[in-house]
C-alpha cells in the first residue's frame, strides 16, 4: 500500500500527484448503491441520532436553554472551522487560528479601550474595533500564506510557528490581563438573541458559513481551491497561480479567527488574553468529522457546519447528562478517529 | 557516456531524417515544424539539433531509448523547456513560448502521463479547469460559476469526440484508467488544440483500454488534430502511428512509414545497430 503524507507536511508544489489506478470493472453490488446514495451527508444522520439520544436522556436537551447554550458555545468554533475548512481543503492545515483569534481579540480590545479612553464615540469604538480584529487576523493569515508560498515551507510548520508566536503576544498587551473597559455595543451583541431563540453572535457566524460556503461550492475560487488540493501539479498546468490562491486562502483563514475574536469578545464582555487557546484543535476537528480530507480536495462546507454542531451538542450534552466535562474530550477524540474510519469505509466502498 | 558517441557526421541518417515528406508538397503547411533544435543541461548534450514536421491529421509516434532526448524534445515543444537554440512553427508561423500554459494559448495541448486530473473534481471541472466559465452579469465578476452551461458543453465535447462517459457530474478519481485517459485526451481535443502531445498514454492502462487509447487517438486524428505520440510500446507505436521517428542520443536517425517498416526495423535504429551498416 502506498503511505503519502498529507501536503500540510510537505513544502507546496512538492507533493507528488496521485498514481493513476485503474479500477477493474466489477459488478457491485445492489446495497452499495444505498452507500452512494447515503454520500457525504451521513454525518447529517449522526447528529440527528446523538440529539436523539441525549434528549431521551435528559428531555432538558429540547429546551429553549440548551439550544441557547449549544448555538452560543459553537459560534467561535465554527467561524475558524470555516476558514480552517478552506485551508484544509487545500491539503495544508492552520494551526494558528486560535492564537489568531485571542491576540486580534487583545489588540482590538486595547484599542478599543484607549478610544474611549480619549472619549471617541461607542459607535465609532465599536467599529474601528471590528475593523482592526479582522484586518489583523487577515494580515497575520497573509503573512502565514506569503512564508508558504514564498519561502516553500510546510503549512505545518509556519502556522505552528505562528500558533507559538502569536499565542504568546496577548500577553504582552494591557499587562496580560483582560480589557474589561470596552463600548456597551460589544457585550449587546453577545446577549441579544432574535426572538430570544438566535443568538446575534450564532446569526452571524451562520451567515459567514453560508456566504463562504456559497463562495466555496458555486465559484471559481472554490473550484480551485479543491482543485489545488485534490492535485497541485495539474492545477498548476492549468493555468492557476497556485502561490496566489494559497495566499487568498490563509488570509481568509486568519479574516475569520479575527472575526471570531471578536464575537468570543462579545460573549464574555471582555477581551481575554487566554481566548482561543486550543481553540484550533477544535476547528480541525469539526473540519474532519465533517467528512474533510487532511490530504484536501475532499469536505464541504454543510459537513463541516454539522461537524461543528456535533462538538457543541456533546459539550452541552455530557453536562446535561451529569457527565465529568473531561469526557468531553474523550469523546471528542473517539468521533474523530470514528468519523475518519467511517468515511474512509464508505469511500473504499464506493470505489468498488 | 557521452564521450563515447561518434561524431556527428555518422550519425546523420542521410534519407532517412528530417528530410522526409510524407505523401510529397499535397501536405501543405506542417501543422508543427520544430527546426534545429538543441538543448544542453550543464555538460549533457540532451538534443542536437532535431528536426521534426508534424502535418494534419498525421499520427507520428516518437521513440527512442532512455536518455535519447524524447522527454526534453516533449517538453521544448509543450513549453515546459526552453531550447538553447532553433525554432517551433505553428502552421507557418515562427512562435516562442516560455510556460506551457502560452504553448497551450497557441494550440500545443499536452496529455500528461499522469494525465493531470484533479480526482476530487467532476469530470466538467476538470476539462474546465482554469478556463471556467462565469455566469453573466455582476455574479459573474465575483466569479459565480455556470456550472450547468459547462457540464453541458463538457458532454457535448466528449460526445463530439466519440468518448462516452455516463456522466460528466462524476468524480473523475472514480472513472477508470481508460475513461480518465479520454478525459485528458478529450480536454485537450475540447480547447481546440492544433495539436495533441501524448506522453506515454498507455503506460498504466490494461489490454483491452490500450486499444480504446488507440481508438480514441485514431479519432482524434480525423478530425485534422495531429497526435504525437511517445510511448515505449513499440507494437503499439508502429501499429496506431503512420510515422515514428527515431531519436538516437539527441538526434533524429530515422524516420519511418510505419507501411513500409517493421518493428525489428524500428528497433534496430533505437538501439543505434542500424547505424552504419543499413540504410531505411
Amino acid at each position: 500500500m502506498r503511505v503519502k503524507l498529507p501536503s500540510a507536511f510537505s513544502p507546496p508544489g512538492t507533493a507528488t500527484a496521485p498514481a493513476v489506478s485503474v479500477a477493474p470493472a466489477a459488478e457491485r453490488p445492489a446495497w452499495l448503491g444505498v452507500v452512494d446514495r447515503i454520500g457525504d451527508f451521513w454525518i447529517v444522520g449522526v447528529l440527528g441520532l446523538m440529539v436523539l439520544i441525549f434528549g431521551l436522556l435528559n428531555t432538558q436537551l429540547f429546551t429553549k436553554g440548551a439550544w441557547l447554550s449549544i448555538s452560543n458555545f459553537s459560534v467561535e468554533y465554527l467561524l475558524l472551522a470555516v476558514g480552517q475548512l478552506f485551508v484544509i481543503l487545500t491539503g495544508g492545515i492552520d494551526l494558528s487560528d486560535g492564537a489568531i483569534l485571542g491576540f486580534t481579540g487583545m489588540v482590538s480590545g486595547a484599542v478599543m479601550q484607549s478610544m474611549l479612553s480619549s472619549h471617541a464615540g461607542d459607535v465609532l469604538t465599536t467599529s474601528v474595533g471590528f475593523v482592526v480584529a479582522m484586518a489583523l487576523g487577515a494580515l497575520i493569515g497573509f503573512v502565514n500564506g506569503f512564508l508558504i508560498t514564498r519561502l516553500k515551507l510546510p503549512p505545518f510548520i509556519v502556522t505552528l510557528g505562528s500558533l507559538t508566536a502569536v499565542g504568546a503576544a496577548p500577553s504582552l498587551i494591557n499587562g496580560g490581563t483582560e480589557v474589561s473597559n470596552l463600548p456597551p455595543q460589544i457585550g449587546n451583541i453577545g446577549i441579544s438573541a432574535i426572538g430570544g431563540w438566535i443568538y446575534t453572535t450564532f446569526l452571524i457566524a451562520i451567515v459567514a458559513a453560508v456566504v463562504f460556503g456559497l463562495f466555496l461550492h458555486r465559484t471559481r475560487f472554490g473550484l480551485r481551491t479543491y482543485a489545488i488540493g485534490s492535485n497541485g501539479l495539474s492545477a498548476r498546468r492549468a493555468g492557476i497561480n497556485v502561490d496566489r490562491h494559497l495566499v487568498w486562502v490563509y488570509t481568509i483563514s486568519g479574516f475569520l479567527a479575527g472575526l471570531a475574536g471578536m464575537m468570543v469578545m462579545a460573549n464574555f464582555s471582555v477581551a481575554n488574553p487566554l481566548a482561543g487557546q486550543n481553540d484550533e484543535l477544535d476547528a480541525i476537528a469539526a473540519v474532519v468529522i465533517g467528512g474533510a480530507s487532511l490530504f484536501g480536495g475532499r469536505g464541504h462546507m454543510l459537513g463541516t457546519v454539522v461537524g461543528t454542531m456535533i462538538i457543541s451538542l456533546l459539550v452541552t450534552g455530557l453536562v446535561l447528562v451529569n457527565v465529568n466535562g473531561a469526557w468531553t474530550e474523550v469523546a471528542t477524540g473517539v468521533i474523530i478517529v470514528a468519523a475518519v474510519t467511517v468515511d474512509q469505509v464508505r469511500l473504499r466502498l464506493a470505489e468498488r | 557516456m557521452e564521450s563515447q558517441e561518434p561524431a556527428n557526421d555518422s550519425l546523420s541518417a542521410g534519407d532517412g531524417a528530417g528530410t522526409f515528406a510524407p505523401a510529397g508538397a499535397d501536405r501543405g503547411v506542417p501543422t508543427v515544424s520544430v527546426r534545429g533544435i538543441t538543448k544542453h543541461f550543464g555538460t549533457i548534450q540532451a538534443l542536437r539539433g532535431v528536426d521534426l514536421d508534424i502535418y494534419p491529421s498525421e499520427i507520428v509516434g516518437l521513440v527512442g531509448d532512455n536518455g535519447a532526448g524524447k522527454s526534453t524534445l516533449v517538453n521544448i515543444i509543450s513549453g515546459g523547456v526552453q531550447p538553447n537554440a532553433g525554432t517551433i512553427s505553428v502552421e507557418g508561423k515562427k512562435v516562442s513560448f516560455s510556460s506551457s500554459l502560452e504553448a497551450r494559448r497557441l494550440g500545443i495541448e499536452t496529455v500528461y502521463q499522469d494525465l493531470a486530473l484533479a480526482p476530487d473534481l467532476s469530470v466538467w471541472a476538470n476539462i474546465f479547469l482554469g478556463r471556467e466559465k462565469p455566469v453573466k452579469g455582476p455574479l459573474g465578476r465575483l466569479g459565480w460559476l455556470d456550472r450547468k452551461a459547462m457540464a453541458n458543453q463538457a458532454q457535448a465535447d466528449l460526445e463530439r469526440t466519440r468518448i462516452r462517459i455516463d456522466s460528466v457530474n462524476a468524480l473523475a478519481g472514480r472513472l477508470s484508467g481508460g475513461q480518465r485517459q479520454a478525459i485528458a485526451v478529450g480536454r485537450a481535443v475540447a480547447w481546440g488544440s492544433k495539436v495533441v502531445l501524448m506522453d506515454e498514454p498507455t503506460a498504466a492502462l490494461g489490454v483491452e483500454q490500450q486499444e480504446r487509447v488507440g481508438e480514441l487517438v485514431a479519432t482524434v486524428a480525423a478530425q485534422g488534430v495531429p497526435v504525437l505520440l511517445i510511448s515505449h510500446n513499440l507494437p503499439q507505436v508502429h501499429k496506431l502511428a503512420h510515422r515514428v521517428v527515431v531519436l538516437f542520443q539527441g538526434q533524429v536517425v530515422a524516420n519511418l512509414r510505419s507501411d513500409e517498416s517493421s518493428v525489428d526495423e524500428v528497433v534496430s535504429w533505437i538501439t543505434g545497430a542500424a547505424l552504419g551498416t543499413r540504410r531505411p
